[in-house]
């Protein structure tokens, strides 16, 4: 490989491939090697997700965790960036609310559970609420830093050319401050499918979390448990490929550090 | 190389003599006895003392001064950015209130807007008017200032000197009858500087704004100005305005040149010996 450069088009497929190729090889010669009856190997985990495909139940579960993690995550960006934007523009309502974001900030969603089911009974609601709060105060944090942090001198421009306050906000200060509102995003979103797990393995009974203890539960699976964790992993990293796609745009690509 | 495509393309558009302006002496704006004072640490520290301004319409007078003496800081307050703490600004006998898209602000640093195209900055304060007008004043100003072929480029992809252009373009675009440029080429190289420096005057006189240019550089001020305002260390006060009476374009080896120049340096206080 070339190391100084652009590597070849093949190359950033290849040894991404390559590396993982060599860790399955290692996985499994480790359980071959080791005898042991309990931990599965690659090629268990193959047939293992066969399984759930031919059983119908993986395309199933992978929909429901992905609908909760929307409806939660969705829900907590449309009320959070424009709560972040406006405290972010008013200084003297942050000062007021900041101490209590500050103290429910870190909270672990975990530690929500009880309450939740409370709340919301045990189903679909309680990890929707859980998710919705895990990405709530990244996304409200990272919105207030984002208008706080929009240099004066772009605020000073909109507001010559006769920009109402309104106008402003959507077209200055809104698009000025949308690189950290995007980290934001992204951080929340991982924060989310971290918690959608957790919460299904308590909450609800559909879904990738579920599915790890399910397969745990009834009969010791360790074929399923591992290749639900691995579809929880594949499907994180597709989530964050969406993200990075996104911080490609040319109207935010100005906010973020050029590694390309 | 678009340089040159924009100084030609533009060269039938400029139609008055350099020194037209000479003629019509109308006020246009009258700073008077402006005092401005930050407060830092409980203390007041005195910006501008006493300051006394007048300018004609379609002057382009320099307001030079050394570093950290409140240039900017009266180029905020006539700009309505920042109220006096005494004294008031009339334009056109109306005392400043605030910012006005009429008169238009270029910032030290880089004022363009980032997620914006060139284009979509250059008609950022047309909303008012409809898409085939807009459309019509982009594609104008993008020619005048020679951005052709970079209509869709990102403020990232230009090079300093063409950011700079940019937001001389987009202040342009609403028709002000004022530009307020607070040093805008100071963080040029010198040879893009001096390139600009022509670019202004070419701009200026084709569309006859009242300019006032703030720099610390006395070459650059005796070279663009009709008027040199000479300020004090701080807390400034305007010391001398020399009127720099040299035809466009101006010979920068003429012995006018030289003396006007000179007096400044002397008039600051430096040999011109380094
Ligand atoms: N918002 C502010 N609060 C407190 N002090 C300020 C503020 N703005 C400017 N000053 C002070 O006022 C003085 C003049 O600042 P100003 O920016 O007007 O200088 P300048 O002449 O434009 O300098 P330069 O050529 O370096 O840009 C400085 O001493 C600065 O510390
Ligand atoms: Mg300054």
């Amino acid at each position: 490989m070339t190391l100084l450069g652009q590597p070849m088009k093949w190359e950033r497929y290849f040894w991404p491939l390559f590396a993982a190729g060599v860790l399955l090889l290692l996985w499994h010669f480790s359980v071959r090697w080791s005898h042991t009856k309990i931990f599965p190997s690659p090629v268990d985990v193959v047939r293992g997700t066969a399984e759930l495909i031919r059983k119908g139940v993986l395309l199933h579960y992978v929909v429901d965790s992905l609908r909760r993690v929307s409806a939660g995550y969705l829900g907590a960006a449309v009320l959070a960036i424009p709560a972040g934007l406006l405290l972010g523009w008013y200084p003297a309502a942050a000062a007021v609310v900041n101490p209590t974001i500050q103290m429910l900030r870190p909270i672990s969603p975990i530690a929500w559970i009880p309450v939740s089911i409370i709340w919301f009974g045990v189903g679909d609601l309680a990890a929707i609420y859980l998710i919705f709060l895990a990405s709530f105060f990244s996304i409200l944090v990272a919105s207030i830093n984002g208008v706080r942090n929009v240099p004066s001198m772009y605020r000073r421009a909109g507001r010559n050319f006769g920009l109402s306050p309104a106008k402003l906000i959507a077209r200055v200060v809104f698009p000025a401050a949308l690189p950290q509102v995007i980290v934001g995003l992204r951080i929340a979103l991982g924060i989310a499918w971290l918690v959608v797990v957790a919460a299904e393995m308590i909450a609800v009974d559909s879904g990738l979390g579920y599915l790890v203890i399910d397969s745990r539960n009834s009969g010791k699976r360790y074929d399923l448990v591992v290749a639900a964790m691995i579809l929880i992993g594949l499907t994180g990293l597709a989530l964050d490929t969406i993200f990075r796609r996104i911080e490609k745009l040319r109207s935010v690509r100005w906010g973020f550090r050029n590694e390309s | 190389m678009e340089q040159t495509m924009a100084t030609t393309s533009m060269a039938k558009t400029v139609m008055v003599p350099a020194q037209a302006t000479k003629q019509t002496l109308k006020p246009k704006l009258r700073a008077e006895g402006i005092d401005m004072a930050f407060t830092r640490d409980g203390t007041s520290v005195p910006v501008l003392e006493n300051v006394k301004l007048e300018v004609h319409e379609g002057e382009f007078v320099c307001l030079l001064g050394p570093s950290g003496c409140g240039k900017s800081t009266l180029l905020n307050v006539i700009a309505g950015f920042l109220s006096p703490t005494h004294g008031q600004v009339l334009i056109d006998g109306e005392a400043v209130r605030g910012p006005d898209p009429r008169r238009i602000f270029v910032f030290q640093e880089r004022g363009v807007f980032p997620w914006l195209t060139v284009e979509g900055n250059i008609g950022f304060g047309l909303f008012k008017l409809s898409k085939k007008e807009r459309a019509e004043r982009i594609a104008h100003y993008i020619t005048l200032v020679g951005l052709q072929g970079f209509e869709k480029a990102y403020p990232q992809e230009l090079s300093g000197g063409m950011k700079q252009r940019l937001e001389v373009a987009r202040a342009l675009a609403v028709n002000p009858d004022m530009l307020f440029l607070d040093e805008p080429f100071g963080a040029l190289d010198s040879i893009t500087r001096l390139i600009m420096r022509r670019e202004l005057l070419r701009i200026w006189e084709a569309e006859r704004k009242t300019i006032i240019f703030v720099t610390h550089d006395i070459e650059e001020a005796v070279q663009l100005s009709d008027r040199v305002v000479v300020m004090s260390a701080r807390p400034a006060k305007i010391q001398r305005v020399v009127e720099i009476d040299i035809a466009h374009p101006r010979d920068i080896s003429s012995s006018r040149y030289l003396e006007l120049r000179d007096g400044i340096f002397e008039q600051i206080g430096l040999a011109h010996k380094v």
